[in-house]
């Protein structure tokens, strides 16, 4: 026990005398949640338009009135030519095109159904559709306009209809900061745990220096737990930092237990350690193990449903996600800070970490007894 | 006289390359035992067998009288290793790496400061310099200095005077002369013969075999032709030539001249004007006694 604590000693003492590390430590967490937070967002904020208005009349206009009374859609450009309005989407100048045909009004007054035709830039899929569902409640609404006009009063009234009253729970505000947050609070705790303890490791074998502890009486454990420790509690530390930041710059609610918060960063944290250390095993040089890691954080976050929503992936990647600790790490975050799950709400996110990080953890020491 | 050391038939192979081929040498109490060899010759695959950092394939490794394998934990209690590279913590204080090894062991470096005295006395300025801005002999003596600071009984020291400056070399060996008298008994390889010839007995090994363990007088004595010393202006055209005459045995340079035997044990009759009609003149040759290099070179030429 005493040679565990001169071990942990003599890595705080490392870590802090190496200025980049010791500064690293503290900057990343703050760049991350002021950079991460507001700049990783998918709210479209509007869509650029370019119309062709081949009809010119009264109804044409009105319906452009209505596109431009919308805060989502910025009517930038108005043409009468096909080739045009083409070189802007091609240009990226604009995302959807409308093209109004003539008659248009004219057919309206009549009575007669009409068509227009919208053109919509999909190359990013979600913003494609989200500018669809956009562009017909815009036209529903001015078509009900329609109807209501044509009609005598009293029986437009009469016409029976369902309304809806919607509110959104936990964000009310649909504040895509609230939502991102507790996922970066994550990337966060990943970078310090996974990364460092695995690289402090393979420099040991870089440098020779675990050649050295390996003729001391130094049990392999102790060497592990010593590695571990540190890293721990520094990974602790960064995600309250990241939570103080988070008050301060994005007044982020927090509505669960602090205390259960930290309990899953802590479990987190073990997982992650020990996946790092099994990592580190394999690798001789820090650049082997740069390689490797960079290949399982990018998958682990990736797929772990902090850009996508989890359940509009596969199966075979929702499966896949059981032994994802960034996974399940996000998903209880936002639950205890956004909705203020207790213990029992995520049972099974904590039981599902306890279970990584216990597998995780006897990999590595398994692996470094048999290789060292 | 104790055995501090007993290795038997120990062999190690790295896939097809054998590391060491059925070693077997004992070490005594107190003594310098050396390892003379060149590079690859498996000096540092033994030593880290005897450190119990690797398991050897086949053979029995007992040291202090514990099983090197099985007895492993309580072995390293009592060893102090010296690696070829230097592998302390760069990125710590001279001070803070001998606390460091110190506390690993349980132990202070008041306890044994006496031991690490002659050695630490030198350091003690830079003591709060860290250890990769030391000089290459400075470093040596702080790894020494680490490597005895839980007062072990026997002493592995892997070249430690590679890429060492003359000077610095022999204080380090002045220092491992001294550790007798701490009942230290010391092992150690270098490829440089004249250290060879501080050890008690050394052993010569190449290419994984041992070829002769005695004293280092004993060894040079075992020479057993008689060795001639050439001399002469441009020595690469004098080795060439003195290969060439038939009755030459071996020849090969030696500091500023050549060392040649001959059929015979005598120089040939028409030597000097044989050497004359090669275009090489002002030849000196004297009889010269064997140095311990020139009876390696003979056993490896066997």
């Amino acid at each position: 026990m005493r040679t565990i604590l001169f071990l942990i000693r003599k890595e705080f003492l490392q870590i802090f005398r190496n200025r980049f590390i010791g500064r690293a430590i503290f900057a990343i967490p703050l760049i991350q949640m002021l950079i991460l937070v507001p700049a990783v967002t998918f709210e479209i904020k509007y869509v650029n338009l370019c119309i062709i208005d081949n009809d010119r009349s009264v109804e044409s206009r009105e319906l452009i009135g209505k596109l431009e009374g919308s805060p989502f859609f910025r009517v930038k450009y108005y043409t009468w030519s096909e080739e045009k309005a083409n070189e802007l989407i091609y240009n990226n100048k604009c995302s959807a095109i409308i093209n109004i045909p003539s008659g248009f009004g004219k057919e309206l007054g009549a009575g007669r159904p009409v068509k227009i035709l919208a053109r919509i830039d999909a190359i990013n899929a979600m913003k494609g559709q989200l500018t669809w569902a956009y562009l017909s409640g815009v036209i529903s609404s001015y078509n009900e306009n329609i109807i209501a006009e044509s009609l005598p009063v009293v029986q437009a009234t009469m016409v029976p209809r369902i309304s809806v009253t919607g509110r959104y729970w936990y964000n009310e505000m649909l504040n895509y900061k609230y939502y991102m947050l507790p996922g970066i609070l994550v990337i966060l705790v990943t970078a310090i745990g996974f990364m460092l303890a695995g690289l402090n490791l393979v420099r040991e074998k870089e440098i020779g220096t675990i050649e050295q502890i390996n003729v001391t009486p130094v049990k392999k454990s102790e060497f592990i737990i010593s590695k571990m420790v540190p890293f721990f509690i520094i990974g602790l530390a960064d995600l309250g930092f990241g939570l103080i930041l988070g008050k301060i710059f994005f007044n982020i609610p927090f509505e669960g237990s602090l205390l259960l918060m930290f309990l899953g960063s802590a479990i987190f944290l073990v997982a992650v350690l020990g996946l790092g250390l099994f990592i580190s095993t394999f690798s001789s040089t820090q650049q082997q193990f740069m390689f490797v890691a960079f290949f399982f954080i990018i998958v682990f976050v990736l797929m772990s449903g902090i850009f996508t929503p989890f359940e509009s992936m596969p199966m075979w990647a929702q499966k896949f996600d059981l032994i994802n600790p960034v996974a399940h790490l996000i998903r209880f975050n936002r639950m205890v800070m956004l909705k203020g799950s207790g213990i029992a709400d995520v049972a099974r996110e904590l039981l599902l970490l306890c279970g990584i990080a216990v597998i995780f953890t006897t990999f590595a020491v398994r692996r470094y007894r048999k290789t060292a | 006289m104790k055995t501090v050391i007993e290795a038997e038939e120990i062999s190690r192979n790295f896939g097809k390359v054998k590391a060491l081929d059925n070693v077997t040498f004992s070490v005594n109490e107190g003594e310098i035992f050396g390892f003379i060899g060149p590079d690859g010759a498996g000096k540092t695959t033994l030593f880290r067998i005897v450190t119990t950092l690797l398991l050897p394939d086949s053979g029995t490794m007992k040291v202090l009288g514990f099983d090197s394998i099985k007895d492993f934990r309580e072995l390293r209690k009592h060893i102090g290793y010296m690696p070829g590279r230097f592998s302390l913590y760069p990125d710590l204080s001279v001070e803070e790496n001998l606390n460091f090894y110190a506390t690993v062991f349980g132990t202070t470096v008041n306890e044994n400061y006496s031991l690490i005295e002659a050695i630490y006395k030198h350091l003690e300025p830079f003591r709060k310099r860290l250890a990769r801005d030391l000089s290459g002999g400075m470093k040596q003596k702080l790894a020494l200095s680490c490597a005895l600071i839980h007062r072990p009984r026997l002493l592995v020291l892997d070249e430690p005077t590679t890429g060492v400056d003359a000077v610095s070399r022999v204080e380090f060996w002045e220092i491992l002369q001294g550790m007798k008298e701490h009942n230290i008994t010391v092992l150690v390889s270098t490829p440089y013969m004249d250290e060879a010839m501080r050890c008690n007995r050394v052993a010569l090994i190449q290419q994984g075999q041992i070829l002769t363990i005695d004293t280092p007088d004993n060894i040079k004595s075992g020479f057993r032709g008689k060795l001639f010393k050439i001399k002469a202006p441009g020595k690469f055209k004098l080795i060439n030539a003195v290969r060439d005459h038939h009755n030459t045995l071996s020849a090969y340079p030696f500091g500023d001249s050549v060392h040649a035997t001959f059929f015979n044990d005598t120089v040939p009759e028409d030597f000097v004007n044989y050497l004359t009609m090669k275009g090489i003149e002002n030849v000196q040759i004297t009889e010269s006694e064997a140095h311990i290099e020139d009876r390696f070179l003979e056993l490896m030429n066997i």
